[in-house]
């Protein structure tokens, strides 16, 4: 009985939840431009300690620039991917975690609005004028989120699977989360101001990208299994994988 | 006993990768009415709600001239990024079997 309840109730939300989901990135021209330069403003000294991180690891290991690759094209793949979700409407997956989990915080600030600049500029998806609120909330709270659920878990001792999936996630789902507060800021309702938009807004989202993020988790942990067969000496080197766990598998 | 291990990878994998698989047809199917829109167009409708005034100010430099084109640039980043995942573990399993 237990199990049918909460399927009719979660039904329930999906058929009463309005058809209309605003989502992925803020559109060109769509933030008032006092938020614009906020935003630039905020994310700027982000993407410079992305920088400079990205430098210091190239050159503490000239051979991850491979793996820097691939956590770029993951991003690359994910955010190309518009899905359909519980909602009716399509969104699309950041591909953010895995970076964050390999490198740290601040490396995916920059390959993030990379992939923000190219959408925006070839694709009308995201805006020039709104990079900077876009970057903070996909590049910067996202791997951020990432990051600390991935250190907290395994700092409780959690596997390894565990606290990939819910980095990559919680991630995604918390870049969502900062979208609409940046909506809500620039856009309090009328009567009830900033609380009611951020409900409103976030109402529809986190429904959306619920099944999105669950992907996006599942999907990270694929990659991570495989540079945990393939590339083991590079998770060591960024102690992802403690080298007596490596050991540990290889003896089983 | 390498073997096994690469089997079970391999088994984990391919499951975790058909259960997102799941996750997105299930909305497809359930979903009849639905016309999965991409929701960004959605946030001007949503944002007038809010405030009658607002106008977007600035519009994008260039935009994809039809549906066509805009799918073709969406599969190019998409196979561009999957090319080069492809590519690296290509690469890093060659190198294994080499090894052995």
């Amino acid at each position: 009985m237990k199990p049918l309840k909460i399927f009719f109730i979660i039904f329930t939300i999906m058929v009463l939840v309005p058809r209309v989901a605003f989502a992925m990135h803020i559109m060109e021209g769509f933030l008032p431009i006092k938020w614009c330069i906020t935003w630039d403003l905020i994310a700027f000294p982000f993407v410079v300690m992305g920088i400079l991180s990205i430098k210091k690891l190239v050159n503490t290991n000239p051979k991850i620039k491979m793996l820097l690759g691939l956590t770029g094209a993951f991003a690359f793949v994910l955010s190309a991917l518009k899905l359909p979700s519980v909602t009716g409407s399509c969104s699309h997956p950041t591909g953010v975690g895995l970076g964050a989990v390999l490198f740290g915080p601040w490396v995916m600030s920059v390959l993030g609005m990379i992939v923000l600049i190219f959408q925006a500029l070839l694709l009308a998806h995201g805006g020039i004028t709104t990079l900077g609120a876009n970057t903070f909330s996909m590049a910067v709270v996202g791997p951020l989120v990432s990051y600390l659920v991935y250190k907290g878990i395994k700092k409780a001792g959690g596997p390894l699977w565990l606290s990939v999936f819910l980095a990559a996630a919680l991630g995604d789902l918390l870049t969502y989360v900062t979208t609409s507060l940046q909506l809500a800021l620039a856009f309090p309702s009328n009567p009830g101001g900033f609380m009611t938009s951020f409900v409103k807004f976030m109402g529809i989202f986190a429904v959306t990208q619920v099944p999105l993020a669950i992907g996006e988790g599942l999907l990270t942990v694929v990659v991570i299994n495989l540079l945990s067969a393939y590339n083991e000496e590079a998770l060591v080197a960024l102690s992802v994988v403690s080298k007596e766990v490596c050991c540990e598998e290889y003896e089983e | 006993m390498k073997n096994m291990k690469n089997k079970n990878l391999l088994v984990k994998n391919l499951f975790l990768i058909l259960f997102t698989v799941l996750l997105m047809i299930i909305p497809l199917l359930t979903l009849k009415n639905a016309d999965f829109e991409g929701a960004d167009a959605m946030v001007g409708k949503v944002i007038t709600q809010v405030n009658a005034d607002f106008k977007p100010w600035f519009s994008p430099l260039w935009e994809p001239p039809s549906g066509e084109i805009e799918t073709l640039i969406f599969a190019l980043q998409a196979a561009v990024g999957a090319g080069f995942i492809g590519y690296y573990f290509g690469l890093l399993k060659g190198r294994k079997n080499a090894h052995r």
